[in-house]
């Protein structure tokens, strides 16, 4: 159980702070995988990051996250060491590269599980029905990252990431890079991960909506550092509230759908700048319905149950 | 108008270039005016190495491409120059494409520079904002401004304009849209749809099928380097025929419906139902099941025989 409260995170940079993740509340209840969507530069990977680690231009302004009862010390690069790994993983954005190519992988397994305090041979049984889960052969341990293919690597660095049993995962856009018949693999055995109980919750980075679709139980809206919107996943695809999302899932070209029958628009504007951020509600600039009230932030707030909406005109 | 032909491409790979890799294999489709034909395939299937051999980036290493009825390979100087008048790639990633030490404009500029140093600065302003105007991109937003400056959307329509200043009559996109959000990639999609009905020829390359659908009039599928299937997007998406192509639409990740775990049955090979002794390497390599619809053998490319009927 993951509870986030008014969480702050601002970017260091010469012209003043890019208040990139400013005032995020939300929960994750236990078993459930959220998908994480928004543009880029939404803030959607800062805030997977400040629940694992702030790298050096991140800057934690305030608000907190509670991980099953006990608070994650966000702040403290330290003290967080013993939660990554054991409480908190990450599968990283660009996985493909985040094997050591020196090592075979067996080996930087084994590095990696001893610097945490565990003998590999207590993890090595676990490890072999883990890569068999994700369908891959034991013998990849004797093989050096660059004899394996991308969909390979991806798979690897998710039974790693996993291999002790963390509470909360969060996977960074692991599917973005691949093709389309490895990225089904992927994405059912990342789904598969949470059914055997190896992970609690996860959430899923994503800037595609209509792969957390298949997979997610809550899908999450961000848009310019604010959430947007978080409901059930079914809902946020059939009756989104937010504007956002409304335009977001109506641009969206699917299978079937052509440009002489049915013509999709996208959203007129361009995120604003977040240096500082706007007053008010930051998608008002392209909001066809905004009215005089947006001027003011309008309140992440639960419109009905398990359904938060932060927009004047949907609460 | 642009015709491929039986082409071809190996590149030399390993150690002292002695292994030989099949990037293209035998593909042949065609290109008319205001038609958009989509080339979809998964990395490694030759796609853009198609796109690279039509604008002569790659020399292909068997087969011919025309364009205009002219083999493009026998293209020099001042003919080749005429070519890339008439002939423009816009490709994947619009921030690399750019010098971040020069401002954005400058592509427009060079393009004045080879093409038409005769033209006046008025005149050439007026083409500017008339081409800039095509892509719905606003001058005074963009112009003198340099690329950090601008959005990916902005950029990339920026390089269609460059294209739209020289007077051409195809377009090359190669993966034009993957690296866009999806509020504004649609934007470019629409822009294309627009530039097709003024008659412009598009290669939309793309590993995404949704996209290659929205737009295109002809769909060709491709896998390591050969097509498996081609023919009118509605006959291919519609009915699909090859293994491969199922496998790939039934992956496609879709908004309300959810995937499926249900194995795909293929059925006999229709390639082998339709030329039964088509093992016959002079036979044609695709069997045409429909009137607008071609498909390659069902084993085409993987080390087993074809099961046949």
């Amino acid at each position: 159980m993951l509870k986030v409260e008014d969480l702050r995170v601002y970017y260091r940079s010469l012209r003043g702070d890019v208040q990139a993740l400013d005032g995020v509340s939300f929960s994750l209840a236990d078993k459930e995988i959220m998908g994480l969507v928004g543009e880029s530069g939404c803030g959607k990977s800062t805030l997977g990051k400040s629940l694992i680690r702030l790298d050096g231009r991140m800057r934690h302004v305030g608000g907190s996250a509670e991980l099953d009862g006990e608070t994650l010390p966000i702040a403290d690069d330290a003290r967080m060491n013993e939660f990554r790994f054991r409480k908190v993983s990450v599968i990283p954005q660009y996985a493909m590269s985040a094997l050591n190519p020196t090592r075979r992988i067996g080996r930087m397994v084994r590095e990696l599980v001893e610097s945490r305090g565990i003998r590999f041979p207590t993890v090595r049984a676990e490890l072999d029905r883990r890569l068999a889960l994700v369908g891959l052969d034991q013998d990849v341990l004797e093989r050096f990252p660059i004899e394996l293919s991308g969909g390979m690597k991806q798979r690897m660095v998710m039974v790693i990431s996993t291999l002790l049993n963390p509470s909360l995962l969060i996977a960074d856009e692991v599917t973005s890079a691949l093709d389309v018949s490895t990225q089904k693999a992927v994405a059912t055995a990342l789904a598969g991960f949470r059914d055997h109980d190896l992970v609690r919750s996860m959430i899923v980075i994503t800037h595609d909506v209509s792969l957390v679709y298949q997979i997610a139980d809550t899908i999450m809206v961000m848009y310019a550092g604010k959430l947007a919107e978080k409901a059930a996943t079914d809902v946020i695809v059939s009756r989104p509230k937010h504007p956002y999302t409304q335009l977001l899932i109506s641009a969206l070209p699917e299978v079937g759908v052509r440009y002489d029958g049915k013509r999709l628009v996208g959203i007129p504007g361009s995120p604003p700048s977040l240096r500082p951020a706007p007053t008010g509600c930051r998608f008002r600039d392209r909001c066809p319905l905004a009215f005089d009230k947006c001027a003011e932030q309008p309140p992440f707030v639960e419109v009905e149950p398990g359904h938060s909406v932060a927009c004047w005109k949907a609460s | 108008m642009l015709k491929l032909e039986g082409v071809s491409k190996t590149y030399k790979v390993g150690a002292f270039a002695r292994q030989d890799l099949a990037a293209v294999r035998d593909v042949s489709f065609e290109l008319r005016p205001g038609e958009v034909v989509s080339l979809i395939g998964e990395s490694g299937s030759g796609k853009s190495t198609i796109g690279r051999m039509i604008l002569r980036l790659t020399s292909t290493t068997s087969g011919t491409i025309t364009f205009g009825g002219k083999d493009i390979a026998t293209l020099r100087r001042g003919a080749l120059r005429d070519y890339y008048r008439e002939a423009q790639g816009v490709f994947q990633d619009p921030f690399s494409t750019y010098n971040p030490v020069f401002k954005a404009d400058r592509v427009l500029t060079m393009i004045r520079q080879s093409y038409f140093p005769d033209v006046g600065d008025a005149d050439w302003r007026t083409r500017v904002r008339e081409a800039l105007a095509a892509v719905s991109l606003n001058p005074d937003l963009v112009l003198d401004k340099y690329p950090h400056q601008l959005s990916g959307g902005q950029l990339q329509r920026l390089l269609i304009a460059r294209a739209l200043l020289l007077d051409i009559k195809l377009l090359v996109a190669d993966e034009v849209i993957s690296m866009l959000d999806a509020s504004t990639r649609i934007d470019v999609l629409n822009l294309l749809a627009d530039l097709k009905e003024r008659g412009l020829a598009v290669l939309f390359i793309t590993h995404d099928l949704s996209l290659g659908n929205y737009l295109a009039d002809q769909t060709v599928i491709l896998r390591r380097g050969s097509i498996v299937e081609r023919g009118a997007t509605a006959e291919v998406f519609g009915d699909p025929t090859h293994p491969y192509t199922r496998t790939l639409l039934s992956s496609v990740p879709r908004l309300g419906e959810r995937w499926t775990d249900t194995e795909l049955e293929h059925g006999p090979c229709r390639y082998h139902q339709l030329h039964p002794d088509g093992t016959d390497p002079a036979g044609p390599a695709l069997a045409a099941v429909g009137d607008d619809h071609f498909v390659a053998c069902f084993a085409l490319g993987e080390d087993r025989k074809c099961g046949q009927p």
